[in-house]
């Protein structure tokens, strides 16, 4: 049951009908939903969670759609895995690792397009749009296959082929022959005067709150309390805003005691904003030009950066810079410790937590999850360097030779 | 006319120009103040400009040249 009562302004308060915008006509803030919270306390309580589906939408109460009608392909409750291998390594007894290369179409992305295309179908929308540089396109393309709605994805035409037919599989994709500022501009100049829901344009204020089920299923997964501290992979800042609100929410309803849980800046040094600003002290993340092998990171411009680096400070997290070359080693560290295969921004969320515990900002036995919020088979590119393979003839000498090392005589 | 929503985010040294004056000046363009915030490092203005395409892609072009970083209102839409 949805429990929402307006959109809100994030700056200036000002309450909005539940329509599809996303910026206040007065001051130009972000619109937020802003929930009956009076309501949601009567309704939901860990057992009537725990008799949802195994999806996001066992938390509807907290989302602005019902399960009813939703669409779903299951995004949600994805594995919380105990990392004792990478702990160990790293020195940090009690570490988690959320896989949220486990959904449907392998990143978290499902998990924001699970709500965008339900709030699009109901606001009677026929064709549904993105612009993205590969988990996006996924994700929208397959909901929009599942809601049988027309897809409009655009993406950079210099993409890799797996990202591209990865999508295009679902539905139409258009290719755009341009660099990144001319992708953004295109659609923003389109999304302007067509009746289009675009996911992260004026669905956004529905599509972020997706985001939220993932501080639940932390909380959940955990035995209902909050970690001491997430690590989060950060691009316009709306996964770290929103895994944030979610634990705060559980707290706030009496579903979990508290929520003291640290926030973790994790960016690339090729795109690192939000990251920096933290670093330096200051409020507001000044633009920069990607240049990243993290393409899933790589905003500039970020909108909810501000907010990130408010509430990294606000909870005594961190902001962590990333070197590009150590992108590739938390990959590879990751997939020969756990046995899970993450992509590039996976790598800078394990560099990022090796750092923090080195550091000691992170102790030894503090409760820490690390986010991975997508799959390495989307970003192959990134660890060619790093992975060797061994060919042999079909014969036992060229294996004991080769692979055994054995000299044969 | 066209409207355009944008962020200009000035540094330190840039904040006593008349960035935003010059820019209604110097082009055809009404310039109109929503939300800004000076801090002591960086500062921002947001504001919407009223104008033609052409004549807005130009003044911003200017503006970018002058050292400001112009980006849109609601951040990059080209998402991962
Ligand atoms: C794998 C992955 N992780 C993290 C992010 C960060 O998302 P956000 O833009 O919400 O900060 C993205 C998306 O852009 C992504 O694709
Ligand atoms: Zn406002």
């Amino acid at each position: 049951m949805p429990n929402v009562q307006s959109l809100r302004c994030k700056e200036c308060g000002r309450d909005y009908p539940q329509e599809p915008i996303y910026v206040c006509d007065f001051c130009f803030g972000p619109l937020e939903v802003n929930y009956d919270y009076d309501a949601i306390a009567k309704n939901i309580s860990r057992e009537s969670i725990q008799d949802g589906p195994l999806t996001i939408w066992r938390y509807d109460e907290l989302l602005p759609a019902s399960r009813d009608n939703a669409v779903n392909i299951g995004a949600g409750m994805t594995p919380l895995l105990k990392a004792d291998n990478l702990g160990k390594e790293l020195g940090l007894n009690n570490l988690w690792i959320k896989n949220d290369a486990a959904n449907p179409t392998h990143s978290f992305k499902d998990r924001v397009v699970s709500v965008a295309s339900t709030k699009a179908v109901e606001f009677d929308f026929d064709t549904i749009a993105c612009a993205s540089t590969g988990n996006l396109a996924g994700a929208t393309a397959a909901h929009g296959a599942k809601a049988g709605m027309n897809t409009m994805v655009f993406i950079p035409s210099d993409l890799e082929r797996g990202k591209i037919l990865g999508a295009a599989v679902f539905g139409s994709v258009v290719l755009v022959n341009g660099n990144y500022d001319d992708v953004n501009r295109l659609c923003s100049e389109l999304g302007d005067d067509r009746r289009w829901a675009f996911v992260n344009i004026n669905m956004r204020p529905y599509y972020s709150e997706g985001s939220k089920s993932i501080g639940y299923e932390l909380a959940e997964q955990l035995g209902w309390r909050a970690p001491q501290h997430v690590v989060v992979p950060v691009a316009s800042g709306s996964l770290f805003t929103k895994v944030y609100k979610g634990l705060q929410e559980f707290a706030q309803l009496g579903i979990i005691d508290s929520a003291d849980t640290k926030m973790h800046i994790a960016q690339p040094f090729g795109c690192s904003p939000v990251a920096k600003a933290f670093v330096e002290g200051v409020a507001h993340p000044k633009p920069v030009v990607p240049d990243t092998i993290a393409k899933s990171l790589a905003i500039g411009s970020p909108a909810d950066g501000m907010y990130s680096v408010g509430i990294a400070n606000k909870t005594g997290g961190s902001g962590t810079i990333v070197p590009e070359s150590e992108i590739s080693e938390g990959m590879k560290l990751l997939a020969e410790t756990e046995g899970i295969f993450t992509e590039t921004a996976g790598g800078v969320v394990i560099s990022t937590l090796r750092r923090l515990a080195r550091e000691g900002v992170i102790g030894p036995d503090e409760e820490t999850v690390a986010l991975i919020t997508g799959t390495g088979l989307k970003t192959l590119e990134a660890i060619e360097d790093v992975v060797s393979t061994k060919t042999i003839d079909p014969t036992v000498r060229s294996f004991d030779e080769i692979v055994m090392g054995t000299a044969v005589n | 006319m066209p409207l355009r929503r944008v962020r200009f985010t000035f540094r330190t040294d840039l904040i006593q120009r008349p960035v935003i004056y010059e820019l209604g000046k110097e082009f055809e363009i009404v310039t109109n103040i929503r939300r800004a915030d000076v801090g002591q490092d960086t500062s921002w203005v947001v504001l919407e400009l009223e104008g033609s395409v052409e004549e807005i892609d130009r003044g911003l072009a200017w503006v970018t040249e002058q050292g400001v970083e112009v980006s849109a209102l609601e951040g990059d839409i080209l998402a991962g």
